[in-house]
């Protein structure tokens, strides 16, 4: 019982409770940033809880199949040989691995990815792009998913044309069976289901661009960040 | 013969199930977008996008409507008592007993705040998502972090209120009040006696 003039918390609750949110736009990704892999192993535990903060991002109605009987990564347009890969042959190029970090865009990073592939140089070398060719386009199987990058973009060190992650084949969710990783640049710029790769005289705008996105998307210094 | 006491007038109810049931569809379709299993299995990405962002426009459009042609008085009168906080109320928030409670207990006052807090949270972040995916003016690192941070806090939070409105014996039958109105007059007393104190008064 009290006579007292009540405390007025409930508006301090939710005050409080909105300034801290609307203030995390600032500083929730520097916390997450130190805190993450003490939260991720507990994630792990839990059914159906996203595997490591990965998010699947598509564009289309359903996601491309993989049949390994017909699948094919066909290398054309400005090349001296057209190439054609069957999975099989794919596997059978030099193998490399590497750990890399996947930024996305929206805000969303995956630490560690352990992917094992083929470097992008390896197969493009195997075509002899023409003088003429100064940049590669990124077919995707879901369409209309399209990129591109200039030859010195895809010629950085840790580009790749993935097939396995973390050890394993590849999973539906993450382009199986193949998908160009390149660290430098955010996610929508590492094209899932890779069914083709034409050589072309310049750069594009792919997908995302197309829609306001930048095409030269380095992580940290494009698209409105760091600039 | 059982007497019944009126708890929660119609904008009350109204607004707390329309807060429910927009937050249940919201719930699962931002779990599709957010979880890669379920994204796999449903697939359809753009529509749900679309459903998702619409139907939470639709969701608080929705509140304020109800707020502004409902009992706008009475929810006046809510916001207060749900501001107030007694020496009783803290008495009952740190487990000491008895701390005799109002029509609503410390824990269902702070519970209110957050979801408040919550959903006009929610309502900023989506709205930066949904802009920021069209102009890099509103694009910052943590949105997606806000709003699936909130996301989990809210699932708490309603995993103790479902917990307490439908399993907990002692406090299930408030569900009879914000579905009917009205509550047992002897259980109001038990529970909330300050309230029936004023009532009787």
């Amino acid at each position: 019982m009290t006579d007292e003039a009540p405390l007025r918390i409930g508006r301090g609750v939710f005050l409080a409770t909105v300034a801290g949110g609307i203030t995390s736009l600032l500083w929730g990704k520097t916390v997450w940033d130190h805190v993450s892999h003490v939260v991720s192993p507990v994630e792990s535990l839990v059914p159906l809880v996203p595997s490591g903060g990965w998010r699947i991002y598509t564009v289309s109605g359903s996601l491309p199949g993989f049949d390994e009987a017909t699948w094919r990564l066909r290398v054309g347009g400005h090349v001296g040989t057209p190439v054609s890969l069957s999975y099989r042959e794919l596997l059978a190029l030099p193998k490399a691995d590497q750990i890399s970090t996947f930024h996305c865009v929206t805000g969303w990073s995956v630490k560690n990815v352990h992917w094992g592939g083929v470097r992008l140089r390896d197969v493009l070398a195997r075509a002899s792009p023409l003088p003429s060719a100064h940049a590669l386009e990124f077919v995707s199987a879901e369409q209309p998913y399209v990129d591109s990058l200039t030859l010195e973009q895809s010629s950085l060190q840790d580009v790749m044309l993935a097939y396995e992650m973390d050890g394993r084949p590849l999973s539906r969710a993450h382009g199986a069976p193949l998908r160009l990783v390149i660290p430098e640049m955010y996610g929508y710029k590492n094209v899932k289901w890779l069914a083709g790769i034409n050589v072309v005289p310049r750069a594009l705008d792919g997908y995302w661009e197309q829609l306001g996105y930048d095409r030269d998307a380095w992580v940290g210094r494009s698209n409105g960040y760091g600039t | 013969m059982r007497r019944y006491v009126r708890r929660f007038s119609r904008t009350e109810r109204l607004l707390h199930w329309a807060n429910a049931v927009g937050f249940l569809f919201l719930l699962a379709t931002g779990l599709i977008l957010y979880l890669p299993s379920l994204a796999v299995l449903v697939g359809r990405r753009p529509l749900i996008q679309d459903l998702h962002f619409w139907s939470g426009v639709g969701w608080v459009s929705v509140l304020v409507l109800i707020a502004l042609v409902g009992d706008r008085r009475g929810l006046k009168r809510l916001a207060c008592e749900v501001d107030r906080f007694d020496r009783d109320d803290l008495r009952w928030l740190l487990g000491r007993r008895p701390a005799p409670q109002g029509r609503f207990n410390a824990g269902q006052k702070v519970n209110i705040a957050l979801t408040a807090a919550f959903t006009f949270l929610f309502l900023v972040s989506g709205l930066l998502l949904w802009l920021g995916e069209r102009d890099t003016r509103f694009r910052f690192a943590s949105t997606v972090l806000l709003h699936d941070g909130l996301m989990y806090l809210a699932l708490a939070l309603l995993v103790g209120h479902l917990y307490l409105a439908v399993i907990n014996p002692a406090t299930r039958h408030a569900l009879r009040g914000i579905t009917l109105g009205s509550v047992d007059a002897e259980w109001a007393h038990r529970h909330h006696p300050k309230w029936r104190q004023e009532y009787d008064a």
